[in-house]
C-alpha cells in the first residue's frame, strides 16, 4: 500500500540528506575532473556540448544516473528482494561471458563494449548484486547467522565474484569484495574472526618489515611467554596448549611460506613491488613466477612509486589553504598518472589544501554516518544487510582510494566513490545508493 | 532479527572514525607540516628560462667600439622529442655520420637532460643556418636559438678586452651565489672578466609552466614573479684604438709588448703584447679550433706580457736611481763623476759606454750619455747612506722609493692577473750572502744600471714615466675611465684611479734635470735618430742583459717635454739595442698619438718595421717542429706571408742606422755578468758610436737608397 502511495510521490519518505549530499559529491568530482583537464587555451563551454573532454561526459553520466535514480526511486521495494537472487546470477554470468567477449582496458579484460563507445565493467555491477542477494540470504527467516556455516555460505557468495576479478586482473575490485565484513560483522559474524584476520594483516606487514630469522624468534618468544605466563591454567587443560602451539605452527608457516609463496607466485610482479614499496623495500622480481615466464614482454617502466610520488607532491603542495582552483601546477603538468580516475583526489588537495581536504573528508564523514543510521532505522534485516554492505563498500573505496593517494597504502586501482571519473563507477555508485534510499523510504513495510 | 547486535553499528562507526583520523593525520603532515612538498611541485612543474641581457659594449676615448655584440645562432635539440627526424639529412648538412649524431644526443642528455634543450650544434655559419632554417620541419625536436657573440671591428686590443667563454665547473664553485649556470658565459681574462658584474648586466628570469613531458604550458602566473633582463652598462675607456692597431702592427713578427699611458689620467692608451691573436678568432664557432692552439703555442699569445711580463730595466732605471739619490739629499743635479770608461770602486771593473773626459759631469750629461759608473756610484751611494747606518738599511730606505714608484708591487691595473715582477727582498741576499752582514752596496751593485735580480713590467716602465712626467705623482694605470650611468658602487670602484698617488715631494728642480737629460737623449744621446715631427720629448733607451738569450731592447719616454701626456715603456725581446728596436716604436706611438696621424715617412717606418722578423729562433724551431707554418699573428693588416720576413729583414737592416747591420755587436753597453767576472770583455764599441749613428740618420733615406 505504502508503495503505491510512494509512486504518487517518490520523494515522500526518501532521505533528503543523503540525495542532497550524493549531488554534492557528483558536482565536486565534476569540478575536480574539469580541473584536470582545464586547459586555458581550449575553449571549454564549447567543448562542454560536444562532450570531447572526460567532465563534460561525466557531466552527461551524471545527467543519466541521475534518471536511473529517480527511476529506482519510482520502483517497488519489493522488487530488490524478489530479484535478488537472480540478479546475482545474472551478475556471475556476465563476469563469465567478460572472459569471452570482453575488451581489454589497461591491463584488464573485465570491459564488455556496448553501444557509443561506452564500456561497462561487469565486477563493478556484480558489487550490487552481491550486496542484495548477500541481503537476501541472511534476511531469510531459516538463516540463523550465529552459525558457521551460514558464515561460509556468505563467504562463498561474496567470494565468487572476487575471484573472478582477480582472474580479470581486477585485484582492487576484488579487495573491494573484503567490506562485505562489515554486513556480516553488524549480524552476527563473531569478532574473533575480525582479530584473527587483523592479526593476520599485521603478520604479513610485519613478514614484510622484519628478517625471518628475527620474526620467528619474536613469534617464538611471544608463545613461550604466552605458555609460561598461563603455566598453571595449562596444566588443568592441555588443550589450550596444543591450540597456541597450533597457532605458531600456523603463523610461522605463514611467515616462512605462505606470504612468500603468495607474493612470488599469486600477484603480478607490480603488485608485490607496490607492496614493498609501501613499506619502503624493494622487491627483486626474477623471483616472482609470473614476471619470470614472461621477461621477454617486461617493459621499462617509470619507478613504481612514481604516481604515488607524484600524487604526495600534489597533495602536499597544497599546503593549508591550497594553490587556487585551476592552479595546481603538479595538475596543470599532469604530473600525477590517471589523475582524472583514481588520483582526483590529488586534484581537490592541491587545489584547496589542508581545508578542502578536510571539509571533503567531513562531508564523506557525515554521508557515511548518515548511511549507518539510515541502516540502523530499518525494520528489515534485508534493508540492514544491504545498507552495511553499501556503507562497506563506500568505506572501502574512500579509505583505500584516498590512503593511497597519500602514501598509506598500497596502490589499488579503485575509484574514489562519486568523484572518479568513469560512467560505470558513477552508475554502480548512484544505484547503490538509490536503492538504499528506496529501501529506506519503504522502512516500515517488513520486507523481512 | 539481529537486535542485540545493534551495538556494533557504533563499532562500525568508531572504526570508520579512526580510519579517517589516520587518513587526516596524515594529510596534516603532508599539507601542513612538510614543506618540501611546495617546492618539489614547483621543481617539477615551473621552468625557469632566464633571459640574457646583452653584454655591456667597451668604447676607446673617441667613443669607438672595441667590441660589439651580434648574434649567432645554436641548433639545440629536445632529446625526447627527436622521433621521426630525418638523421641522414640533418648528418649531411651538418656533415657528421650518425655515430656522432648518436653521440651528440647522448651528450645533450648528460648535460641537460631529455626533456630539457640542449645544444646540438654551436654557432651556426650563415649558411648552415639557413640551410637548417630551410629544412626544420624534418628535424622535429630540434630548434635554432639565438645566442649574442662578440665580435670585434677593429681585430685589436685581444689582450686587453679579454675573451668570454662558457663557465666551467670550478667557475660555477667560485661564483655559487651570483646565479650562473651550466652553459653560461662570462669574462675568463682581461676587461671583460674584470668589469663582469658590469657587463654582464642583470639577468631576467621569465617562469614557465610545463607538464610532466617538458612542454611549455603557459605562462606561469602571469608573469607576476618575472624579473625583466637589465643589460649590461658600457665601458669608456681610454685606449685609442689608432694607436692600439699601431703598437700592434709593429711589433709583429716580434716578441715584446707596448703600454702607453697618459700621465694626466693614468688611462691607457695602448697596451700590446706580442704575438697576440686576433680576438674574433676566440668567438663564435672559430674559439674550438683555436682556442687549444692558442694555448699549446710556445709563444704564448694568449700572455700578456705588458702586465705578465718580467724584465731587468736596464738603463732605464737610471733616471729613477738618479731622483732617490737627490731626494735623499745625496746628490745635487750638479754632481759630476769623473767616469774614464769604467768603473772600478768594487774591485772588478764595470764597463762604461763613454770613457771621453766630462761625459759625467753633471746628472743631466750622465743621463744624456747614460754612464754607468756615475749610476754605480750614485746606487752605492744610496745604500751606503750614512743616514741609515749600514747597508741594509740603506738598501731597504732604497726599496721603499721603488714601491714608491710602483716598481716590486702590483699597480691595480684594471686587468687580472697582473704580475708585481721583482724588487729583491734583503731576504734574498741574506740568504745568498750568508747573512745581512755579510754584503755591502758592491754586492748588488748592478741593480744600480737596473740590473740584477730587478725585474719590471712594462706596465711599471710606462708608469714611472708618468711619474717623471708628473714631476713627483701618478694616477693608477688603468683602462675605464667611466661606466656607463655610473652609480656609487662603481664610483667607489674607480676612486683608486683617480686618486693622485705622490711618492715623494722632490723639488721640481730636480726634476728639470732628469727630464733635461732625458731630453738630451733624444737630442744628441742614444735616441737622437728618433724625432717626432713638431714635438720635443724626453726617453731612455735600455738595453738590458737577460739569461734568455740576446740582450732586450728597452724604451721609455714621454712627449711633448713640456705638459707631457703621453709616457711609453716599449720592449722588444732579445732583439739588442733599445735605441735600435724598441726606440722607433716608441717613438711612432707618440707621434700617432699627439699628431693624431703619421707623416708619410713615419707610415713608411711603421710599415717596414711590422715586417722586421726579430723572433727568437728557439721559438722558430718550434714552430718548424710543430708543422705550423704560420706563427699566430692574427693581425689582418699583414697580408705578408712568413715567407717574404727574410727578404723584409734585409730592408729593414738597410733602413736601420748603420749599428744594426753591425750583428756581430752582440753585448750592448752593460757588461755585467756577476758569475763570470773574469769573462774578457767584448771589444768595446767605437768612441763617439752615438753622434756616428745620429748624423747619417738624418737623412736615412739617401742611406736606404746607397
Amino acid at each position: 500500500m505504502a508503495t503505491i502511495d510512494n509512486k504518487n510521490n517518490f520523494s515522500k519518505g526518501t532521505d533528503l540528506a543523503v540525495i542532497i549530499l550524493y549531488f554534492l559529491m557528483v558536482t565536486i568530482g565534476i569540478l575536480c575532473i574539469f580541473m584536470v583537464e582545464y586547459n586555458p587555451n581550449a575553449n571549454w563551454s564549447s567543448s562542454l556540448v560536444t562532450a570531447k573532454n572526460n567532465y563534460s561526459k561525466q557531466i552527461y553520466f551524471a545527467l543519466f544516473c541521475s534518471l536511473v535514480g529517480i527511476f529506482i526511486l519510482l520502483t517497488d521495494s519489493k522488487l530488490f528482494t524478489a530479484f535478488a537472487n537472480i540478479f546475482y546470477a545474472g551478475g556471475i554470468l556476465l563476469m563469465l561471458a567478460t572472459f569471452v567477449i570482453g575488451k581489454e582496458i589497461n591491463g584488464s579484460k573485465s570491459w564488455i563494449p556496448i553501444a557509443g563507445g561506452f564500456n561497462l565493467q561487469a565486477a563493478e555491477l556484480c558489487k550490487i548484486f552481491t550486496a542484495l542477494a548477500l541481503a537476501k540470504f541472511i534476511s531469510k527467516p531459516e538463516t540463523d547467522f550465529t552459525k558457521i556455516k551460514n558464515h561460509l555460505i556468505a563467504g562463498i557468495m561474496i567470494a565468487l565474484p572476487a575471484v573472478l576479478s582477480v582472474m580479470q586482473h581486477e585485484m582492487g575490485l576484488a579487495l573491494v569484495y573484503s567490506a562485505f565484513i562489515f554486513a556480516m560483522y553488524r549480524e552476527g559474524l563473531p569478532p574473533i574472526i575480525l582479530i584473527v584476520l587483523v592479526s593476520f594483516a599485521i603478520l604479513v606487514i610485519a613478514t614484510l618489515l622484519l628478517p625471518p630469522g628475527i620474526l620467528a624468534i619474536i613469534l617464538t618468544a611471544i608463545a613461550g611467554l604466552f605458555v609460561l605466563s598461563m603455566i598453571k591454567r595449562f596444566k588443568k587443560n592441555k588443550q589450550t596448549i596444543l591450540i597456541t602451539i597450533g597457532i605458531w605452527a600456523i603463523c610461522f608457516g605463514t611467515v616462512r611460506f605462505a606470504v612468500p609463496y603468495i607474493f612470488n607466485n599469486v600477484f603480478e610482479c607490480y603488485q608485490t613491488t607496490r607492496i614493498y614499496s609501501m613499506v619502503g623495500k624493494e622487491y627483486d622480481c626474477s623471483k616472482n613466477i609470473k614476471s619470470a615466464s614472461k621477461t621477454g614482454t617486461a617493459k621499462v617502466k617509470k619507478p613504481d612509486d612514481y604516481n604515488v610520488k607524484q600524487s604526495k607532491i600534489a597533495i602536499g603542495s597544497g599546503g593549508f589553504w591550497g594553490r587556487g582552483f585551476l592552479k595546481g601546477t603538479q595538475t596543470r603538468g599532469k604530473y600525477v598518472p590517471e589523475q582524472h580516475t583514481d588520483f582526483i583526489f590529488t586534484s581537490l588537495g592541491e587545489a584547496f589544501g589542508f581545508v578542502g581536504t578536510f571539509t571533503f573528508l567531513g562531508l564523506y564523514l557525515f554521508f557515511l554516518f548518515r548511511l549507518v543510521r539510515i541502516a540502523e532505522r530499518q525494520r528489515s534485516t534485508f534493508s540492514r544487510v544491504y545498507a552495511y554492505s553499501v556503507i562497506g563498500i563506500f568505506f572501502f573505496h574512500i579509505a583505500v582510494n584516498i590512503s593511497m593517494t597519500i602514501g598509506l597504502f598500497p596502490v589499488v586501482g579503485i575509484p574514489l566513490p562519486l568523484i572518479s571519473y568513469g560512467g560505470s563507477s558513477l552508475l554502480t555508485f548512484t544505484v547503490l545508493v538509490f536503492i538504499l534510499l528506496r529501501l529506506d523510504a519503504d522502512r516500515q513495510m517488513v520486507l523481512r | 532479527m539481529s537486535v542485540y547486535n545493534s551495538n556494533r553499528g557504533g563499532v562500525i562507526q568508531i572504526i570508520i572514525g579512526v580510519i579517517f583520523i589516520l587518513i587526516v593525520g596524515q594529510l596534516i603532515s603532508l599539507q601542513i607540516i612538510s614543506n618540501k612538498y611546495k617546492l618539489a611541485a614547483d621543481n617539477n612543474a615551473i621552468y625557469r628560462k632566464i633571459i640574457y641581457p646583452d653584454r655591456g659594449i667597451i668604447y676607446d676615448r673617441k667613443k669607438r667600439a672595441l667590441l660589439e655584440n651580434s648574434i649567432s645562432y645554436d641548433l639545440v635539440v629536445i632529446p625526447n622529442e627527436t622521433k621521426g627526424v630525418d638523421t641522414a639529412m640533418l648528418c649531411s648538412i651538418l656533415n657528421i655520420d650518425k655515430e656522432e649524431y648518436k653521440k651528440r644526443i647522448i651528450e645533450a642528455i648528460i648535460k641537460n637532460t631529455r626533456v630539457k634543450a640542449g645544444v646540438f650544434e654551436p654557432f651556426l655559419s650563415p649558411e648552415l643556418f639557413a640551410q637548417l632554417n630551410e629544412n626544420l620541419y624534418r628535424f622535429p625536436g630540434f630548434s635554432l636559438s639565438e645566442r649574442s657573440i662578440r665580435s670585434y671591428p677593429y681585430n685589436t686590443a685581444a689582450h686587453v678586452l679579454g675573451y668570454v667563454a662558457e663557465v666551467d665547473v670550478n667557475f660555477l664553485k667560485k661564483h655559487a651565489a651570483e646565479g650562473y649556470e651550466m652553459g653560461d658565459y662570462a669574462g675568463m681574462t682581461g676587461l671583460e672578466k674584470q668589469y663582469e658584474p658590469i657587463l654582464m648586466g642583470q639577468r631576467g628570469v621569465k617562469r614557465f609552466l610545463r607538464d610532466n613531458k617538458g612542454k611549455i604550458q603557459g605562462v606561469y602566473e602571469k608573469g607576476e614573479y618575472d624579473t625583466s633582463a637589465i643589460a649590461g652598462r658600457n665601458l669608456f675607456t681610454s685606449v685609442d684604438v689608432e694607436v692600439q692597431q699601431l703598437a700592434e702592427k709593429v711589433l709583429q713578427h716580434k716578441v715584446g709588448s707596448v703600454v702607453a699611458l697618459n700621465p694626466k689620467t693614468g688611462g691607457i692608451i695602448a697596451m700590446a703584447s706580442s704575438p697576440g691573436y686576433n680576438p674574433n678568432l676566440l668567438t663564435g664557432s672559430q674559439r674550438r679550433k683555436t682556442i687549444g692552439r692558442l694555448l699549446m703555442d710556445t709563444a704564448r699569445p694568449i700572455y700578456n706580457r705588458a702586465i705578465k711580463g718580467q724584465y731587468p730595466p736596464g738603463s732605464t732605471f737610471k733616471p729613477l736611481g738618479a731622483l732617490i739619490a737627490l731626494d735623499e739629499g745625496l746628490i745635487t743635479p750638479s754632481f759630476g763623476y769623473n767616469c774614464f770608461g769604467l768603473y772600478t770602486a768594487c774591485g772588478n771593473a764595470r764597463k762604461c759606454e763613454h770613457h771621453n773626459a766630462g761625459h759625467a759631469g753633471n746628472l743631466q750629461l750622465a743621463l744624456a750619455n747614460s754612464c754607468n759608473s756615475y749610476f754605480l756610484q750614485v746606487f752605492r751611494m744610496a745604500i751606503d747612506n750614512p743616514k741609515y747606518g749600514n747597508a741594509k738599511q740603506g738598501y731597504l730606505k732604497w726599496k721603499e722609493y721603488m714601491n714608491g714608484f710602483g716598481f716590486g708591487r702590483k699597480l691595480g691595473i684594471d686587468l687580472p692577473s697582473e704580475n708585481k715582477a721583482n724588487i729583491p727582498d734583503t731576504a734574498s741576499y741574506n740568504r745568498d750572502f750568508g747573512g745581512a752582514r755579510y754584503w755591502n752596496s758592491c754586492y748588488m751593485l748592478t741593480l744600480g744600471i737596473g740590473q740584477d735580480r730587478m725585474t719590471a713590467t712594462p706596465l711599471q716602465l710606462a708608469n714611472s714615466m708618468a711619474y717623471i712626467a708628473n714631476e713627483g705623482f701618478f694616477y693608477t694605470p688603468h683602462f675605464v675611465d667611466s661606466i656607463e650611468n655610473e652609480n656609487e658602487e662603481d664610483k667607489n670602484l674607480l676612486a683608486a684611479f683617480r686618486k693622485k698617488q705622490v711618492v715623494t715631494k722632490i723639488p721640481k728642480a730636480y726634476f728639470d734635470a732628469i727630464k733635461e737629460g732625458m731630453h738630451d737623449v733624444t737630442v744628441y744621446g742614444t735616441a737622437a735618430f728618433i724625432k717626432i715631427p713638431g714635438i720635443e720629448y724626453c726617453a731612455k733607451t735600455g738595453t738590458a742583459q737577460n739569461p734568455h738569450g740576446k740582450n732586450h731592447s728597452i724604451f721609455v719616454c714621454f712627449a711633448p717635454k713640456d705638459n707631457p701626456t703621453i709616457a711609453v715603456a716599449v720592449i722588444v725581446e732579445n732583439a739588442g739595442y733599445g735605441s735600435v728596436w724598441a726606440g722607433p716604436i716608441g717613438g711612432l706611438v707618440m707621434e700617432k698619438y699627439l699628431n693624431d696621424t703619421l707623416t708619410a715617412e713615419s707610415q713608411l717606418k711603421a710599415d717596414n718595421l711590422s715586417k722586421v722578423d726579430l723572433m727568437p729562433q728557439g721559438i722558430k724551431d718550434w714552430y718548424i717542429r710543430h708543422n705550423r707554418n704560420e706563427l699566430m699573428t692574427p693581425i689582418e693588416y699583414n697580408n705578408d706571408e712568413l715567407g717574404d720576413v727574410w727578404e723584409m729583414e734585409v730592408v729593414s737592416s738597410e733602413m736601420t742606422p748603420k749599428l744594426i747591420k753591425a750583428d756581430t755587436v752582440k753585448k750592448d753597453s752593460v757588461k755585467l755578468d756577476t758569475a763570470k767576472k773574469t769573462k774578457k770583455p767584448t771589444p768595446p764599441l767605437p768612441k763617439k758610436r752615438n753622434k756616428e749613428t745620429i748624423l747619417p740618420n738624418q737623412d736615412k733615406k739617401k742611406k736606404v737608397l746607397k
